[in-house]
């Protein structure tokens, strides 16, 4: 698999399902028998990944949402890193 | 609660299971369900069942099992996963695939089902339909390509025992034949019915040590297309599993007549009293219940748990095997090797490569008339 860049497009797995729990304040991925609770970063970023957008808009997104981190170092390299481990865990797929 | 203490707080109830009904085309033996569940009469009805996956839902549910016996035999099965869909669960149903056809499987899709588990009781038709007791593998095979065909993720489960060990990899071949997103090889856990049985299930220790290389080798070969999920059998481990991940915690189980239990052989404990969903909302018997609250947290504990650095991590093991072999669920688990009752444990499992064959008593209603009493 190639590593994912700033003009890569991902979606969520079809199978999985991401949504907002007011009880955990979290967003969860749901997927068979199984959940995870994600924090509060790595679900912004999920909920980003909807199969239109390159990796690059959705950084520059979270940027406007977190705007004291260092966009052109931390932030797209923990964004990246973070969708290399979603991709793995099955939970996101390239377009 | 001691004075001067904070509250505990309670967590919410993430995981819902709804044993619909005991009714069951099979006979597994070794069924979860009560050896007594033929005395059990009066199914919750479909308004009680919507007021609990609200009532749920409201408290912080977001998984749902529907499970049974056989979930198929309720009729209303698509009512429920339509509200359940509405209320925004992540819906699974558990089933043996008996009690569905093809225009079902679509209908339970369009209801909003998320998920479809389906058992296997083998790898081949001989076995499987001996051990189920009815003939069920050629419909269970066309119902796992109806599953697939209408776009669920599919899970097949294959509970194992000394019958079938030596077919994990041939499981295997056939979820991925079949095109499984997951696969479940589950050790037998010996509560219910298969405690009843459990000398004519249990492996040996030397089939256990294979099934568990053969397990993460097929974990391997399969991993780009499919999870495979091996349950370890845990009477021949050192430390007891987390049940439940610790009593009150994050499971709750309706039983099918609405009786609210924290797992599903709890019922079979003694000097609990467990309330029904009938008489009491949710809130009350997930919060403030004696039963919900009896081993919540660590309170409850005694040694060798109420010291050990390992507390947080499996909660003292199992509530029902500790009652099983001590006749005391407050002892702790004796799957693990600090329990002063170990060695019962590892009597048993010693025993398994060196008894004859027993014979194998299935989950019947004729039979849970004779053994409802066991055990004692």
């Amino acid at each position: 698999m190639a590593a994912l860049t700033t003009q890569t497009i991902v979606r969520l797995t079809p199978t999985y399902r991401l949504q907002w729990e007011p009880v955990q304040n979290a967003y969860v991925l749901l997927y068979p028998e199984g959940m995870v609770t994600l924090n509060a970063t790595a679900g912004e970023i999920l909920t980003r990944c909807d199969g239109m957008h390159r990796v690059a808009e959705i950084i520059a997104d979270l940027q406007r949402l977190y705007p004291e981190t260092d966009a052109a170092t931390h932030l797209s390299a923990d964004v990246l890193e973070f969708m290399e481990i979603a991709r793995n865990e099955g939970w996101l797929r390239t377009v | 609660m001691k004075a001067g203490f904070a509250p505990f707080r309670v967590s919410p109830p993430l995981w819902l299971l709804a044993e619909l009904t005991y009714a069951c085309p099979l006979q597994c033996p070794y069924c979860s369900n009560p050896l007594a569940f033929a005395r059990h009469r009066a199914e919750l009805d479909t308004a009680n069942w919507l007021r609990v996956l609200r009532e749920a839902r409201a408290l912080g549910a977001c998984q749902l099992g529907f499970s049974g016996g056989e979930p198929l035999t309720r009729s209303d099965l698509e009512v429920l996963i339509a509200e359940a869909r509405r209320l925004g669960y992540y819906s699974n149903l558990i089933t043996s695939g008996i009690g569905m056809d093809a225009r079902r499987v679509a209908a339970l899709r369009n209801a909003g089902l998320d998920h479809i588990q389906i058992s296997f009781q083998a790898s081949e038709p001989v076995l499987n339909d001996y051990l189920a007791g009815t003939q069920a593998f050629a419909h269970k095979l066309e119902m796992a390509r109806q599953v697939k065909a209408n776009g669920f993720p599919m899970v097949l489960c294959f509970v194992i025992h000394r019958h079938n060990i030596e077919q994990i990899e041939l499981f295997c071949e056939l979820a991925s034949r079949l095109g499984a997103d997951y696969v479940e090889l589950a050790n037998t856990q010996y509560h219910g019915w298969a405690w009843l049985n459990r000398q004519a299930l249990l492996p040996s220790r030397a089939q256990v040590e294979q099934a568990e290389a053969t397990a993460h080798r097929c974990q391997q070969r399969y991993a780009s297309s499919m999870k495979i999920l091996y349950v370890v059998a845990d009477y021949f481990e050192q430390r007891p599993k987390a049940c439940v991940n610790g009593w009150g915690s994050v499971f709750l189980d309706i039983a099918p007549d609405g009786t609210a239990l924290p797992c599903h052989s709890a019922g079979e404990l003694p000097g609990l009293s467990f309330p029904n969903v009938r008489n009491a909302s949710l809130a009350e018997i997930w919060r403030d219940s004696a039963a919900f609250n009896r081993f919540r947290g660590f309170d409850w504990m005694r040694e060798p748990c109420l010291s050990c650095p390992e507390k947080h991590k499996d909660f003292g093991g199992c509530r029902c095997q500790a009652y099983l072999f001590t006749g005391d669920p407050s002892n702790a688990d004796p799957v693990c090797a600090k329990s002063p009752e170990h060695q019962r444990v590892v009597a048993l499992a010693n025993a398994a490569g060196n008894t004859p064959a027993r014979p194998i008593r299935f989950r019947n209603s004729c039979n849970s008339r004779i053994y409802h009493g066991i055990p004692k």
